[in-house]
């Protein structure tokens, strides 16, 4: 079975291809087509997830060459595939939570006819996600990175004819095509210093070059994961990636695209061994984004940029941990693959809320709704009870391990670190905790002719089988440290320091704050009446409302200089090379215009033409000594 | 006497001819230009016959004549027709070269 | 000694003939001044030993081409006075440079050919037999090809001329036939107008004929005697037929 994980790439890419090109004759198959594509690599993904099982644990490496890619000389690709721990866990994910969100698609995009595009789109998506992780070198694996972004973009900008969406779609490609560039120039520089972008090369290079270059190598690949991953500073285009159709903010923007960046770092992390530096800006990148969107998600009233701005939080704590070095790799991932489940079980919630209501998005509209809809209420508030950590669902094992990773260490580091994680979690009970309130219980507030009513089958199934995840991967996973010993071969066996404080002390310190904040959002939320229109704020609020100003930051800061440059080029160049340019053809042609003055049309001018002439002509034929 | 003074008087017709050639509207006097060119180049033609004692200067000179007089008749045919077609022989009419 | 004087007396008289090539402004008197040439050509030919050439450049060149052109020249208008003023700008500072610049260029090459004055080789030698019998004798010799060939673009030439003038011919030509139809039907007469006095006693061109009855017939006296007032009545004529007597 492993021979055949290619599949994974080719089945989803070929039907998103007969989608898109059978057109208008797939409006009443293709969405079957998806569906049935992203069910083949379930299949895939399980018999190769089993045929690694039956290997020994040192033997748990499966790569395979499939063809001569780029025959360049020195530099040479190879196309190939390295199955193991890290990619199967990954695979797995992909596939599972895809399919169930395609499952739900079917019914969510039922009303629109351009649903087995969209198939088609998601299809695509999943086949460039599996391509990025079971990629054996860079540069496949920026095939893949490449071919999410373009899925993401047309996803995005899925309903086009709305402007504001489009532009959208456009932020999110820019942003993210800053953090390419880092990729990119990640992998010169390891072609350049290391030989070679193939991982098993690279990683054997690492040891033998330099701090410099390998600082150099992890920062760039940083820029590449703040891109992918919206993470601080490349974080502005998450919020608005919410223009997209429901399932899309789930597949994409909750489980798998933005984790690609904790899959780049996790990967290289022989190449970050060799880097501490790189690996704290790591973790300082990380901290500093789960704070910027706890405080951002405390302020939104839209429910999708709410639930945005958490998954923004959650991938901070998992750069956190990725920043900490191999103790934190096993338990970054851990969280990734238990925040996929819970965050995609909570958007497709969010998105069977709007069906409900009518595709509105406004929480202070909400309110009251948990009796009438009693599937998405349930499992909501699984997936409510995993995030914010509350034993025993899932969250609690991933996160609290981060938590207790990020407080060991010497110095600075740990406090600083795990105060950040430790705030961040107090935060994120406040502002989940909001948002289901506001959303599920206090009175309803809802607009005019509302009906809301619970989703259909294909919506809820997917969600429940989701919330099964939210509750109990998490123990699944934990026991006996499995998944830790799971992912050893990849992330090295590291002994566990202890952290500076006590892992009890912490754990209790947790469920403190978290209690604290339920209690905060409850009194805020339940107890008192909800505003249907946002109250005047004070200025932190403001700020949190406005995403941190980053919008404003990143016009002022890169676009302005960047068009200013730009214009100022423009002009250059029209006044110089294009002056030069044009200025020659000027003259030509008046050198044309007046050699045409010659052609009189009259026989005596070519008389003398030619006179003269023939003059010349004798002249150099007898002083020239002929 | 030297032959050369022959051949100064054949250059100072054949360049007042060619002159003419170029100065004259009159299609028919700058023909006789061309004409005297032709008679100049004769001229040389026989005064060097006679430097080197080979008649196959004046054979030379008969041919140019049958030559010349061979092109005065189609050339004034062309004249005849040009003159028919514009009604005039003015050599700066005919100007759809221009440009 | 004569040859001196021929030459130094010609050559200036032709000289001042070409200048009227540049400045004469009458057609007609350009081509009498290349006559003047060309005979003073003919004359330094046959001052040179070459007397047929000679008598050839008269008859061909002066009877024939210079006569042809005076032949169009005729045809095409032979009052005309050209203007001697220059449309084209700088035409004439370029003829004059290049006039005088290919006046040097040949005098300073043909100027350099060495020729020893006392030793110019003449023809008396190749002259023996006579002129025309030393031309014949080259030009039927090794020059043989090239006179046919002379024949064949003579033979061309004319053929040519013939071709460049013709018109062709878009109606029918008008002989008799046709012309006698368009009479008949225009209604005129189809015989010939009567001549004047035919049928009286005297041929006199302002007297109108008489047709049997007596009565005269005006189209017999010429429409411009009778426009002016010139022509008689027949009436003293009348009276002679009507009585039926004569005198004479």
């Amino acid at each position: 079975m492993l021979e055949m994980t290619w599949l994974l790439v080719a089945v989803p890419l070929a039907s998103a291809a007969v989608i898109l090109l059978a057109g208008r004759a797939a409006r009443t198959w293709g969405h079957w087509l998806g569906v049935a594509a992203s069910s083949t690599t379930v299949i895939v993904a399980f018999g190769a997830f089993f045929a690694l099982l039956g290997r020994d644990a040192h033997d748990r490496a499966f790569q395979e060459t499939l063809f001569a890619w780029i025959p360049g000389g020195q530099f040479s690709v190879d196309a190939g595939v390295l199955i193991d721990p890290l990619s199967i866990s990954f695979v797995l994910l992909v596939s599972v939570v895809g399919t169930l969100i395609h499952i739900y698609s079917v019914a969510y995009m039922e009303h629109d006819e351009r649903r087995s595009t969209f198939f088609a789109y998601l299809n695509l998506f999943i086949a460039a996600m599996f391509l990025l992780v079971i990629a054996n070198s860079y540069l496949l694996l920026f095939v893949g990175w490449e071919g999410v972004g373009l899925a993401s973009y047309l996803l995005i900008g899925f309903w086009n004819h709305h402007p504001p969406f489009a532009s959208a779609a456009n932020k999110a490609f820019i942003v993210n095509r800053i953090g390419d560039m880092g990729l990119i120039l990640a992998m010169a520089l390891m072609f350049a210093h290391l030989g070679s972008v193939n991982f098993s090369d690279a990683f054997a290079a690492a040891p033998g070059a330099s701090t410099g270059v390998l600082t150099a190598i992890g920062l760039s690949l940083l820029l590449a994961a703040c891109g992918k991953s919206a993470q601080f500073p490349l974080q502005s285009w998450l919020g608005d990636a919410m223009a997209g159709p429901t399932p899309v903010s789930a597949l994409i923007h909750a489980a798998t695209m933005v984790t690609a960046g904790v899959y780049l770092v996790v990967r290289s992390g022989p190449l970050f061994a060799g880097a501490p530096n790189a690996l704290l800006a790591v973790a300082i990148v990380g901290a500093i984004t789960l704070l910027m969107g706890a405080i951002i998600g405390m302020a939104k009233d839209d429910i999708k940029k709410a639930l945005a701005a958490s998954t923004m939080s959650q991938i901070g704590y998992m750069m956190l941990a990725a920043g900490l070095g191999p103790i934190g790799y096993a338990f970054a991932i851990f969280h990734l693959l238990t925040h996929g489940f819970f965050k995609a079980g909570m958007f497709l919630g969010a998105g069977s809320v709007m069906h409900g209501m009518g595709d509105q998005v406004d929480m202070r509209r909400f309110g009251g709704l948990s009796a009438l809809m009693k599937i998405t209420w349930v499992t909501f508030g699984l997936g409510w009870l995993a995030i914010l950590g509350i034993p025993p669902f899932s969250g609690f094992w991933s996160k609290d391990k981060i938590i207790e990773a990020a407080f060991i260490g010497d110095g600075w580091k740990p406090w600083v670190l795990g105060m950040a994680a430790l705030l961040g979690a107090g935060l994120t009970a406040y502002y989940m905790s909001r948002l289901f309130f506001m959303t599920f219980h206090g009175e309803k507030r809802w607009t005019d002719g509302q009906h809301p009513h619970e989703s259909p089958l294909l919506m809820t199934v997917p969600m429940i089988i989701l919330s099964v995840g939210s509750a109990a991967l998490g123990l699944l996973l934990a026991t006996n440290g499995a998944f830790t010993t799971w992912l050893a071969p990849v992330t090295g066996h590291v002994e566990h320091g202890e952290p500076v404080l006590a892992a009890p002390l912490l754990i209790v310190l947790t469920l403190i704050l978290v209690a604290l904040g339920i209690a905060a959002a409850y009194f805020q939320y339940v107890s008192r009446p909800v505003p249907v229109t946002a109250p005047p704020a004070s200025a932190p609020i403001l700020t949190a409302r406005n995403d941190f100003f980053q919008d404003t930051i990143n016009a002022t800061l890169l676009q302005w200089p960047g068009e200013v440059a730009t214009r100022t080029l423009v002009y250059a160049e029209a006044a110089t090379f294009d002056g030069a340019v044009n200025k020659t053809a000027y003259g030509t042609a008046r050198l044309g215009e007046g050699l045409r003055r010659l052609q009189t049309g009259k026989v005596r001018t070519y008389a003398a033409t030619t006179l003269i002439g023939v003059i010349v002509l004798l002249a150099i034929a007898v002083k020239g000594g002929l | 006497m030297s032959p050369m003074n022959y051949v100064i008087l054949a250059t100072i017709l054949f360049s007042v001819g060619a002159a003419a050639v170029l100065l004259r509207r009159n299609a028919i006097v700058a023909f006789m230009g061309v004409e005297l060119m032709l008679n100049a180049s004769n001229l040389v033609l026989v005064t060097f016959a006679r430097t080197n004692g080979a008649i196959a200067g004046q054979v030379n000179a008969f041919v140019v004549l049958v030559v010349a007089a061979a092109e005065v008749v189609v050339g004034l045919a062309i004249i005849v027709a040009m003159f028919r077609a514009r009604q005039t022989i003015s050599l700066d009419e005919p100007s759809e070269m221009k440009g | 000694m004569r040859e001196e004087i021929v030459f130094w007396t010609l050559a200036p008289l032709m000289v001042l003939a070409s200048t009227a090539l540049l400045f004469a402004r009458k057609a007609v008197y350009v081509a009498m001044s290349v006559v003047v040439i060309m005979v003073g050509l003919a004359v330094m030919y046959v001052a040179q030993d070459a007397p047929f050439l000679g008598v050839v450049q008269i008859v061909v060149y002066t009877g024939a081409v210079m006569m042809l052109f005076l032949f169009v020249l005729m045809l095409v208008g032979v009052d005309e006075r050209e203007s001697l003023r220059e449309t084209i700008k700088g035409q004439r500072f370029v003829s004059f440079v290049a006039a005088v610049g290919i006046a040097a260029l040949l005098i300073s090459v043909i100027g350099t050919v060495a020729i020893d004055q006392d030793h110019v080789a003449g023809l008396d030698r190749a002259n023996q037999n006579g002129n025309p019998e030393a031309v014949g004798v080259v030009m039927f010799g090794s020059f043989v090809v090239v006179m046919e060939a002379l024949g064949i673009v003579l033979t061309i030439a004319a053929v040519g001329a013939i071709v460049l003038t013709h018109l062709p011919r878009l109606v029918p030509a008008l002989n008799q036939r046709r012309r006698s139809d368009a009479r008949i039907k225009g209604g005129l007469d189809p015989v010939n107008k009567p001549m004047p006095g035919v049928y009286a006693r005297h041929n006199a061109l302002d007297v109108p004929a008489l047709d049997p009855n007596g009565t005269p017939i005006e189209d017999s006296v010429s429409r411009v005697l009778r426009a002016r007032g010139q022509d008689k009545d027949a009436s003293e004529f009348r009276k002679q037929i009507g009585d039926g007597e004569d005198e004479s």
